[in-house]
């Protein structure tokens, strides 16, 4: 008996075990609204159903919280990520339809790799605003945030351009192994990041410059370099998911492009368990952030709550995960419940948790 | 250079010697950029030195510089309200929506600010007293005060209340220059915050939080009082602006003033207010506003430039702003 309740309790204290029940209790309320929900078949040789339309709606959010996830646990944050994804977008479109050949995979290649180059230069823009010149990430990120939709509207001089490019549009829409590229191309990069963080010290170097900058530096991490790659590598992202909500209407709109998103984002990694204060982060606890947002969306519009409501539950949603995390507001719960028959043992590891995030 | 150690000669070497204090130099900056913009304005383009263009942007910004005014206290104590401008729309749908419910236009306004006191206070209290992070509070306020907006109507509701009307038009005249009541209410919440700053005992206490939190607590100050205080002040003045908006525009929609809360943060910034806490000024917010109206003014007087140069012109600004305060704070540390 003893040996199945510490095997509980450990399953119950993994630090991913909220965010993962969180995700089933929705995929049960949408079960419990529509019982055919979970159905999946194929058609025109890929698979559809609503479950396969949540990874893909999943994938922009995934990729900008998969560079947002480092951002933060260096200590800081990119509000710049919406930005940058409309500037991408504006570059990669502007490009296909100003080349010669417009429906060339060739030219929707060098269109995005030309986005992409420039979002990683933005990226370290912000990177060298942090790192050098030591801003505070908030404003050093507002900046192009503030300045990058004007940016991005100068690319395209305001206008909504529309592209005709079946490659760039596959992007979005299209599938590989009956699986939607998007959410393909947001694994690929999850994968990258997996490996680059935790196959080599690189994630370990990240984890202490967010817990202590100035103890890293002086043990020898390179944290301006390390603060520098990390914001470059959050532009690169924001600039992948900017090509892929533009490719999954064929057009941009600068101003609404990527609107919010780095909220979305930043609030796919708080409910990953990342915590904001730096330091510990999870990739996998940011897949299933993105994933519990976009299941989020499609659950308001299954069960029929007209879709705008959507920001009511992402608020609810924001305050639960905090508070769920805030030391404070665990111990307040925790004093209620110990009147009852002792917890010395529970609250030992929760302080030794809180301990190491902070 | 200061005027003690000079004998006391004529009223020209008083003038010459003297050197504004330090602590003053971001607001006199702000304002030296907002003349010389305006003396551009004069020389380039006809009719732009006439003072009721200055007026004008003091009407058109009555709820921006309301909204300043309430960030600068939340900033001064080191935190951050992005819900502002998610408030100003769920104001303009209550005024609209209870209007078109017959309520008396007072109880609605009144309904109006009690909202948005009562959310600054939901967030502060998260703030304080749960230790959430005031950026991820303040977003929480922003989804719930858009999504409130979206609940109470999809669609845009317009105001046709006579009361509202006439707040709304209703000017006073200085000879051939003439203000709206709007905009005087905004010039009174300034008055009546750089008031509360800087010479009651909370103002002094929301500096000495943006100073340094422990060491106030360790003063014995009202931390937990101020701390909360200040975003309820800010709820407030989100909600005074949005009336003062609803006025502006007389219409309730969702989609109001997306993306405000960044305007604010700006002027704010521009105004010389620290972004860490504990150094700023209101009337530097005030100015702050001013600059960024200016922008816009410029721009429209020009006529060949596109709008999108107002958001990059702002985010220059906005970076020179910072830049120039990170090196001015690293010298005196």
């Amino acid at each position: 008996m003893p040996e199945t309740q510490t095997g509980l309790q450990r399953a119950l204290r993994h630090p991913l075990v909220w965010p993962v029940l969180a995700l089933v209790v929705l995929l049960v309320v949408n079960v419990v609204a529509k019982p055919g929900f979970f159905d999946i078949r194929m058609q025109d040789g890929h698979l559809y159903g609503n479950l396969i339309d949540i990874v893909r709606n999943s994938a922009p959010v995934l990729l900008v919280a998969l560079g947002m996830t480092l951002v933060i646990a260096t200590r800081g944050i990119d509000l710049s990520v919406g930005a940058i994804a409309a500037i991408s977008a504006a570059i990669a479109c502007t490009r296909i339809v100003g080349a010669g050949d417009e429906g060339a995979l060739t030219t929707a290649v060098m269109a995005c790799t030309y986005a992409l180059a420039v979002c990683i230069v933005l990226g370290a823009w912000n990177g060298f605003l942090v790192s050098v010149l030591g801003i505070q990430p908030i404003i050093a990120t507002l900046v192009l945030m503030v300045a990058g939709r004007g940016i991005s509207m100068a690319i395209t001089d305001g206008q909504i351009t529309t592209v005709h490019n079946t490659w760039f549009s596959d992007l979005a829409t299209g599938y590989v192994l009956t699986l939607p590229i998007a959410f393909i191309i947001a694994l690929g990069i999850l994968a990258l990041t997996a490996v680059l963080t935790r196959r080599t010290a690189l994630g370990m170097l990240i984890e202490a410059v967010g817990i202590n900058p100035e103890a890293s530096r002086l043990a020898g991490v390179r944290s301006r370099t390390i603060i520098w790659t990390v914001y470059a590598f959050s532009g690169f992202c924001a600039g992948i998911a900017g090509l892929v909500i533009a490719a999954n209407t064929n057009s941009v709109n600068a101003n609404s492009l990527g609107l919010w998103i780095e909220l979305d984002a930043i609030l796919a990694v708080v409910i990953g368990g990342t915590s904001l204060a730096g330091g510990r982060f999870s990739l996998t606890g940011t897949l299933i952030g993105a994933l519990f947002i976009a299941t989020l969306a499609r659950t308001v519009n299954n069960i029929g709550i007209p879709s705008e409501l959507n920001y009511l539950f992402k608020a609810v949603v924001v305050i639960a995960v905090c508070l769920l995390q805030s030391p404070k507001a665990r111990s307040a719960f925790r004093v209620r419940r110990s009147s009852g028959p002792g917890s010395p043992g529970s609250t030992a590891p929760a302080l030794v948790k809180t301990g190491s995030a902070a | 250079m200061s005027t003690a150690t000079v004998p006391v000669d004529s009223l020209w070497d008083r003038v010459k010697g003297y050197s504004p204090p330090p602590r003053y130099l971001p607001v006199l900056a702000t304002l030296g950029l907002l003349v010389g913009m305006f003396a551009i304005g004069g020389v380039r383009y006809e009719g732009f030195s006439d003072p009721q263009v200055l007026l004008s942007l003091l009407i058109d910004n009555a709820f921006l510089i309301v909204l300043a005014v309430g960030m600068t206290f939340v900033i001064l104590t080191g935190g951050i309200d992005l819900s502002v401008g998610s408030v100003v729309a769920l104001s303009t749908m209550i005024a609209a929506k209870t209007l078109e419910l017959g309520w008396p236009p007072y109880l609605s306004m009144a309904a109006v600010l009690a909202t948005g006191t009562l959310l600054g206070l939901l967030m502060g209290l998260l703030i304080h007293y749960f230790d959430i992070q005031p950026f991820i509070a303040t977003l929480a306020g922003l989804f719930l005060a858009r999504g409130l907006t979206f609940l109470i109507s999809i669609e845009s509701i317009s105001i046709s209340d006579p009361t509202f009307t006439k707040l709304a038009f209703k000017t006073v005249t200085f000879g051939d220059y003439y203000l709206r009541w709007t905009a005087i209410i905004a010039l009174a919440t300034v008055a009546i915050a750089a008031y509360v700053l800087a010479r009651t005992r909370f103002g002094r206490t929301v500096y000495a939080i943006g100073g340094n939190e422990s060491s106030a607590m360790l003063m014995g100050l009202r931390v937990a009082f101020t701390k909360v205080g200040v975003y309820v002040i800010s709820g407030f003045c989100a909600s005074l602006g949005g009336l003062l908006f609803s006025f502006y525009i007389l219409s309730g929609n969702s989609l109001h003033a997306v993306g405000t809360e960044l305007d604010a943060i700006a002027a704010v910034v521009i105004g010389g207010t620290l972004l860490t806490g504990g150094r700023g000024y209101v009337v530097g917010s005030l100015l702050g506003v001013m600059v960024l109206g200016m922008i816009k003014t410029l721009i429209s007087f020009d006529g060949t430039l596109s709008s999108y140069w107002i958001r990059i012109i702002t985010g220059a600004l906005l970076l020179a702003f910072v830049i120039v305060q990170r090196f001015a704070t690293r010298r005196s540390s």
